[in-house]
C-alpha cells in the first residue's frame, strides 16, 4: 500500500481518525507520519518508556478480553494502538480500556486510584492539614466500602495507617 | 537565530547558583502534565486539533500573572539549530523539539516562556508545566506549577477521572501527571565508585535517575537527574517529601564520600582536580564529553574550597553555553561540526580567564 500522503513511498503506518462521526483509515509512510506528527511504531520503542512497556507486558495477557473491545469512540485507537506505541489517544481511552489499565497501574504504580489535586476540590493534598486530609480519605472509605469497591477501600486504608 | 533575551532571565534563571547546596544541586523541576477535554492528545490529534489546543492555552495565558507577559516560541517553525538551543537550555523536551532532526516537529508544537515557567504545548499531552529553580527546592518549584495550576485550572478544562486523576496519554504519569526532577553533580561517589549502590537502592524506593538531559538520556559529567518513578495513588505532597528525604541522604552520602577522598588521598585529588583546570585553562579543542568531565573535575575542586579561581555561576553557564547550538549562537552563524570543539575551548577559556581576573582582584 502506498502512502496515501506522498502516493510515492510504502506506507508503514495505519492511522483510524474519527471525523464528524465516521472512522476513515489512512496509510502512511514513516516521513509524512513524522510531518504530522504522529509517532510511528518503531519510533516509540526507541524510548526507554516504550520498551518498558512492552517488558510489563511479557508473560500471560491478562487482557483477553479486550480483544472483543472495539476502538475508542472518541479517536479511534484501538488497544492494540496503544500497545505498540505505549500512548492512550484520548481522554476517552481511560474508560473505553479501563479494565485492562487498571492490570498495567496497579503493576506499575502499585496503584489504581488518584490521591492527590483534584480538578473539582480548590486546595491541594499540601496546603491542607492533617484533620482535613484524614477527613477526606476516611469519607472516602466509608463510601468505597458502601460501594463495595474493596480494592480502592485497601488502598484508602493503607493510605490513612500510613499518615504521619 | 531566536533571541532569547526577549525572554525574561533568559530562560536560564535556575543556573544562577542562588538556591540552597547548589555547590551540590544544579536545579530543581516540577512538572504537571495536563489535557484539555474534548480534543486527542497530540500524538492523536490533527494539526487543527492541535491549533485549537494553542488557541485555548495562549487566550488562558493571557489572563494570568504567571504567564502573561510569557513569551510564546512555536517549533514547528523554528530550524533545527534554534530547536537545538531551546533543548540544550532545558526549556523543552527532545520530544517536542526534535534538537537532532532537520524534519520540522509535529505542528503546533510550541512553548511558552516567563520567569522560571516553562509551558509546553501539544507535547507528550496538550500541556506540560514546568516550574525551573536553582539549587535544591522542590517547595519552591512546587509553588511555581501549583500556582499556574490553579490558574489555568479556572480557565481551561482539563481531563480528569475520579479514579484515575488527571488523564495523560501514557499511563506512568497518570494522576497527578507530576514529576520532580533534581540535578545532582555526584563525582565524590562515583570516585569512590559507591554510585551504583546508591543508584540501585533509588530504584529500589521506586525513584528514579537519569542523564543531564532527562529521559533516555546519558550521564556526562557525573551529573545526575533524581526523579520520582510512579505519578498515582499518592498525594503529591507526598511524592515531593518522598523524593526530598531521598535526596537529602543522596547529598549526604557525596559528601562523606569526599571527605573520604580528602583524608585517604589529598594529593591524588588535589592533582585531579587541578589537572582538569590546567586543561580547561589552556586547550585549545574541546570534545563535549571531555569538557564536562573536566568541568566535573572543576566544580569538585570548587566545592572542596581547593579551587578558588572559579565561581559556580560561571561553571554552571558554561555546562550550557559550551554546547553546539549555544556556541552557534555565540559566533552569529550555523558552526560546522568540525569547528565546534576549537569554538568550545575559545569559550572555556575566555570565561575562566575572566572568573581568575575578578577572584584575582583584576
Amino acid at each position: 500500500m502506498k502512502c496515501g500522503n506522498c502516493g510515492e513511498r510504502e506506507a508503514v503506518i495505519h492511522l483510524t481518525q474519527v471525523q464528524e462521526g465516521e472512522a476513515k483509515t489512512v496509510g502512511l509512510c514513516e516521513e509524512c507520519a513524522a510531518s504530522k506528527g504522529i509517532q510511528t511504531q518503531a519510533a516509540a520503542t526507541e524510548t526507554p518508556l516504550g520498551g518498558f512497556l512492552a517488558a510489563l507486558w511479557k508473560g500471560p495477557d491478562p487482557t483477553e478480553e479486550v480483544a472483543q473491545t472495539g476502538p475508542c469512540p472518541g479517536c479511534g485507537a484501538t488497544f492494540a494502538d496503544f500497545r505498540e506505541s505505549g500512548r492512550l489517544g484520548c481522554a476517552q481511552c481511560w474508560q473505553t480500556f479501563a479494565v485492562p489499565l487498571r492490570v498495567l497501574l496497579r503493576r506499575y504504580h502499585g496503584a489504581t486510584h488518584h490521591l492527590g489535586r483534584r480538578q473539582d476540590v480548590g486546595p491541594s493534598a499540601s496546603d491542607r492539614s492533617r484533620e482535613e486530609v484524614a477527613a477526606d480519605l476516611k469519607g472516602r472509605l466509608q463510601r468505597a466500602v458502601e460501594d463495595e469497591n474493596f480494592e480502592l477501600a485497601a488502598e484508602l486504608r493503607d493510605r490513612l495507617r500510613e499518615m504521619p | 537565530m531566536i533571541d532569547l533575551s526577549l525572554v525574561s532571565d533568559g530562560g536560564i534563571g535556575w543556573l544562577d547558583a542562588s538556591g540552597a547546596e547548589s555547590h551540590l544541586v544544579l536545579s530543581t523541576r516540577v512538572r504537571l502534565a495536563r489535557n484539555l477535554t474534548g480534543r486527542p492528545f497530540p500524538v492523536r490529534g490533527t494539526a487543527p486539533d492541535r491549533e485549537r489546543v494553542l488557541d485555548a492555552v495562549r487566550a488562558a495565558s493571557a489572563e494570568i500573572p504567571t504567564l502573561n507577559r510569557a513569551h510564546c516560541i512555536r517549533l514547528d517553525g523554528l530550524a533545527r539549530i534554534d530547536r537545538q538551543l531551546l533543548h540544550e537550555r532545558h526549556l523543552v523536551s527532545k520530544e517536542l523539539a526534535m534538537p537532532d532532526s532537520d524534519m520540522s516537529p509535529r505542528p503546533g508544537a510550541a512553548v511558552l516562556l516567563q520567569d522560571g515557567v516553562a509551558l509546553m504545548l501539544n507535547e507528550e499531552d496538550h500541556l506540560r508545566m514546568q516550574g525551573l529553580v536553582s539549587g535544591l527546592s522542590l517547595d519552591g518549584a512546587w509553588r511555581i506549577v501549583e500556582r499556574l495550576d490553579s490558574e489555568l485550572g479556572q480557565r481551561l478544562a482539563f481531563a480528569f477521572h475520579p479514579e484515575f486523576g488527571y488523564l495523560t496519554s501514557c499511563p506512568t504519569n497518570v494522576g497527578t501527571g507530576l514529576r520532580a526532577s533534581i540535578l545532582v553533580h555526584l563525582p565524590g561517589l562515583v570516585l569512590t565508585k559507591e554510585i551504583n549502590k546508591v543508584l540501585q537502592s533509588l530504584v529500589q524506593v521506586g525513584l528514579t535517575f537519569r542523564g543531564l538531559y532527562g529521559e533516555g538520556s546519558e550521564v556526562v559529567g557525573n551529573f545526575f537527574q533524581l526523579s520520582n518513578q510512579t505519578t498515582l495513588g499518592k498525594t503529591e505532597a507526598e511524592l515531593l517529601d518522598h523524593l526530598a528525604k531521598i535526596v537529602r541522604q543522596v547529598i549526604g552520602y557525596e559528601e562523606r564520600a569526599r571527605e573520604v577522598l580528602l583524608r585517604d588521598a589529598p594529593g591524588v585529588i588535589e592533582d585531579k582536580v587541578w589537572r582538569a583546570y590546567g586543561l580547561l585553562r589552556y586547550a585549545r579543542a574541546l570534545s563535549f564529553e571531555e569538557a564536562m568531565n573536566l568541568l566535573s573535575g572543576v566544580r569538585l575542586g570548587v566545592g572542596l574550597g581547593l579551587i578558588t579561581d572559579a565561581g559556580m555561576y560561571a561553571l554552571n553557564k558554561l555546562l550550557i553555553f559550551s554546547q553546539p547550538a549555544h556556541l552557534s549562537a555565540g559566533a552569529g552563524r550555523e558552526l560546522a561540526d568540525d569547528d565546534v570543539p576549537a569554538r568550545r575551548a575559545d569559550l572555556v577559556r575566555r570565561m575562566l580567564d575572566t572568573e581568575a581576573g575578578r577572584s584575582n582582584g583584576g
